[in-house]
């Protein structure tokens, strides 16, 4: 049986899944429950400065978009930070910690980006036996107003900043949570680095407005027909996460700084795909908060069962495993060539591979042989592109299939070369030209 | 068990008073928004979709389907209407299952396709309950069409006229308009008075007057309406019921399926409506089904329809047989009525023979059955009844019985076309096939006319 136990900075815990900082974790009797239901560990609910409590909106605090059968896909949300007093969460956090010692206990805080602040904070924070802390550098709404937030992930000087004062002034790990809400990931997390940081996390949300209400013409969630952007989250946002975990785990300036990975995290198969880019543990919300706590038992088990048939023992077995395969478009192999194919046997001919390549690609589907309803490839026009495999509503119908080496390919009348040659040596790119002229001299 | 149940004869409320209501209910109940959406979004909006081949008025069904899952039900409906304006009915009588959701592509990936009927009634039903009119008349064109039949074709056929700015004066025999979907269709597909609701609907657009009451060869000639009109559309429907061609079926008790069908939708109260304990069916159709299942919900104790042919024949289809089966009607099959043995004048029973095919043609075998029972129902098919057409002075072709057509419509004579069960045009007698040709007839007279 796979061992799936993970240590993340040197923190334990009985597995990868961890809750990240947000509802589910602001408080000690939520936080009991998801522990109770398996999950490995918790980011609690971002703790603020001492003083007057946060105050929340008094209405809609969240809203979302769903797909078929109103399944939740994405949600945003524009709930600021604990808005619980400090010494309350304190207490709690570390009664928690006490009656579950070989669960992991971080604390995410978000003070104002004044060294005292963090100074004040972090003791408090050391006094629970919390097992780290992480910095809320990404929420885009609300506290960024107040420069606080992704007001702070979104510079990267900021960022080396307060990581290296909280370096400084804790033993507690640190990881950096970054926010999405920027041009080039790999930037903050290189001044997350730089600062110090243990590690960094990552996506936060994304800034969105999840839909305008055509009656009244606000934005949603609505308050009093006002809307704000809020932090967008769930299933939808887990490509954009994906991608930005790769960049992070193959930049030359960051390679090996940990990474928790963070961004619609739904079942098992999203956490390996995570770690295989290169994240050592994941952190998951929405899908707890869509269904509940105990969809951690379907992750373990699932994890598990995979790791089991593919022979992976422990979890340093697949984090990172995808990370060499990600490369920069000039690198791919242009000699690969692929076409589609359909199986007649399971198409149930309802025709949208057709009618996505005829109005929309490359022309490369039949529709009609013999007079008789027909979806076939039509090897001399298909240029391998995918789309008709991706909007088939049958699973393995249609597949691209790899031409083997030394085959023709109909549409370009070339045999297939069974060397490896991409853009950079490419007769079309001028750049290639400049450099064989180059080596010439 | 109530004790009417077991009364021997043809006696009313065999059942408790409340049992009616809830035996005549809805068949398929109406979809809830929620459910219209998650309906709706299992469609895969296919390209040149089967669905839409296989509809006899070819209704954009994707398109509508695609309209409900986007908040736009009347939406939905208008594109509906624009190919069947009786789509409201259709979405309740359809045997769809041998239509659209036969074609639909998760029929074929699943056996369980997209239930077009219902989505449809969702659309049709909004806007109804709106009263959402889509189709405005505009200025009259000065020319008169006269349509003989207020059913299907031809209330289709007077819609598509009034759309182009004609005049249309509908002549219908009955009291009520709809015909069959007034007068010819099991209580529980269109509850709650839908037919006449629906009449209302199409007739809403202005320019057709129907008449009720008035019938062709008793009140009016053919050669009446072709003098006095434009054009002519006859959609008069079938009117003659065949015989059973069996010894004694003169006898009480025996009666022809469709005027119970009739009598039953025209019913005020179902309990007041006599219904025999041990009923044979004679016939394999929907009418067969129709009759049969509606004399189970009334309390009949035994109900059998005999088919002289195998279950691979009937018309009814596999939906409707199981329909029959699970309100515990039997059906038998390979039986022909030979003779119905009366006591007293009224039917006892009904002796049939056992059937088999012999080099292709359907023969007895010698072999008897006796089934006892109160009530016959005769449903072994409808005839044109052309004497009030013949008797007019004009002669119109015919073929197998039925009013010969082109393709258009047109029959043998100049400014008359028909359409609907009454014709021979190769369509199914289905109210879909009906509205479909009233359209497209409707279309012809207008290109004759704007020639």
């Amino acid at each position: 049986m796979a061992d799936i136990r993970n240590n993340f900075l040197g923190i334990r815990s009985p597995n990868p899944f961890w809750l990240a900082s947000a509802p589910p974790t602001d408080k000690e009797y939520n936080v009991v429950r998801a522990f109770k239901a398996g999950w490995g560990g918790v980011v609690w609910k971002t703790l603020g400065e001492a003083g007057p409590p946060i105050v929340n909106v008094n209405g809609p605090r969240y809203g979302a978009i769903w797909g078929a059968d109103r399944r939740l896909l994405g949600l945003n949300n524009i709930e600021l930070i604990t808005d619980r007093p400090l010494e309350v969460n304190l207490r709690e956090m570390k009664q928690v910690k006490r009656d579950w010692p070989d669960r992991a206990l971080i604390a995410s805080i978000m003070v104002p980006c004044e060294e005292a602040a963090w100074k004040a904070i972090l003791p408090l924070v050391e006094e629970t036996g919390a097992d780290g802390i992480e910095l809320n550098f990404g929420c885009p709404h609300g506290m960024s107003e107040r420069g606080m937030g992704s007001a702070v992930g979104q510079v990267p000087e900021y960022i080396e900043m307060v990581a290296r004062w909280c370096k400084q002034n804790t033993r507690m790990p640190v990881i950096v949570k970054l926010t999405p809400n920027i041009t080039d990931i790999r930037y903050p997390a290189r001044a997350a680095k730089k600062g110090g940081a243990d590690a960094v996390s990552l996506i936060n949300t994304i800034s969105s407005i999840t839909s305008v209400d055509l009656d009244d013409f606000s934005p949603e969630p609505s308050i009093d027909g006002k809307g704000s952007h809020g932090g967008y989250c769930g299933p939808a946002v887990k490509p954009i996460a994906l991608n930005m975990v790769a960049e992070i785990a193959r930049d030359p300036e960051t390679r090996g700084l940990p990474i928790s990975g963070i961004g619609g995290v739904t079942n098992w198969r999203d956490a390996a795909e995570f770690m295989a880019l290169g994240a050592g543990n994941v952190q998951v919300c929405t899908a707890a908060m869509t269904y509940g706590f105990k969809i951690v038992q379907e992750m373990i088990e699932g994890l598990k069962n995979w790791m089991d048939e593919k022979g992976h023992a422990t979890l340093d077995d697949i984090i990172g495993r995808a990370t060499p395969n990600v490369t920069d478009w000039q690198y791919l192999n242009l000699n690969y060539v692929a076409k589609a194919h359909i199986d007649q046997e399971a198409c149930i001919k309802c025709g949208r591979c057709y009618i996505a390549c005829e109005d929309t690609s490359h022309q490369a589907i039949t529709s009609m042989v013999d007079g008789v309803r027909h979806f076939e490839v039509m090897e001399d026009e298909c240029v391998g592109c995918n789309l008709c495999v991706n909007v088939c509503p049958v699973e393995s119908c249609i597949t691209l299939v790899p031409l083997a080496a030394g085959t023709m390919d109909e549409r370009t009348k070339k045999k297939v070369s069974p060397t490896y040659a991409n853009w950079t040596t490419h007769p079309n790119n001028p750049m290639a030209k400049a450099r064989v002229a180059e080596l010439a001299e | 068990m109530a004790e009417g149940l077991l009364k021997e004869g043809i006696v009313a409320g065999r059942l408790p008073p409340e049992a009616y209501a809830e035996n005549f209910g809805d068949l398929h109940p109406p979809l809830d928004h929620h459910e219209a959406l998650v309906e709706s979004d299992r469609c895969y909006f296919c390209y040149d979709a089967p669905c839409m081949q296989a509809c006899p008025t070819t209704i954009d069904i994707p398109m509508f389907i695609r309209q409900i899952g986007n908040g736009n039900p009347l939406g939905a409906a208008k594109t509906i209407f624009d190919q069947n304006i009786l789509g409201g009915m259709c979405a309740r009588v359809c045997p769809t299952e041998t239509l659209c959701e036969e074609a639909c592509v998760r029929e074929a990936a699943e056996g369980k396709p997209v239930q077009i009927g219902r989505l449809q009634r969702y659309a049709t039903d909004t806007a109804m309950a709106r009263n959402r009119q889509f189709y405005e008349r505009p200025a009259p064109t000065g020319r008169k069409i006269a349509v003989v039949g207020a059913g299907p074709a031809g209330l289709a056929c007077a819609h598509r006229l009034a759309m182009h700015g004609h005049d249309v004066v509908v002549f219908e025999v009955r009291e009520k308009s709809g015909g069959l979907n007034e007068y010819g269709i099991a209580a529980y597909k269109t509850v709650d008075g839908f037919a006449q609701a629906e009449v209302d609907y199409v007739t809403a657009i202005g320019g057709i007057r129907i008449e009720n009451g008035k019938a062709l060869g008793r009140d009016f000639s053919l050669a009446d309406l072709t003098a006095e009109y434009d054009a002519v559309f006859l959609g008069a429907g079938l009117g003659g019921v065949n015989a059973l061609r069996a010894e004694g079926e003169d006898a009480d008790g025996v009666a022809n399926a469709v005027d119970f069908i009739e009598t039953l939708r025209q019913a005020d109260d179902l309990a007041a409506l006599p219904v025999g304990r041990r009923v044979v069916v004679i016939g394999g159709g929907m009418t067969a089904i129709d009759a049969a299942v509606q004399s189970k919900l009334l309390g009949a104790e035994e109900v059998t329809i005999c088919y002289r042919r195998g279950q691979e024949h009937m018309n009814a289809s596999d939906y409707e047989q199981d329909l029959a089966a699970a309100n515990g009607v039997a059906i038998r099959h390979w039986l022909q009525p030979k003779k119905v043995i009366a006591e007293g004048g009224r039917v006892a029973a009904i002796e049939l023979e056992y059937t088999a095919l012999r080099d292709g043609r359907l023969a007895g075998t010698g072999e008897m059955l006796r089934i006892e029972a109160d009530q016959v129902f005769k449903a072994i098919g409808q005839s044109f009844d052309a004497a009030p057409l013949n008797g007019s002075g004009n002669s119109i072709a015919m073929e197998n019985g039925k009013i010969r057509v082109d393709a258009e419509g047109r029959t043998s004579l100049a400014k008359v076309w028909a359409g609907g069960d009454c014709v021979a045009d190769g369509r199914e007698d289905l109210t879909v096939s009906a509205v479909a040709a009233g359209r497209d007839a409707a279309e012809s007279i207008h290109r004759a006319l704007s020639a």
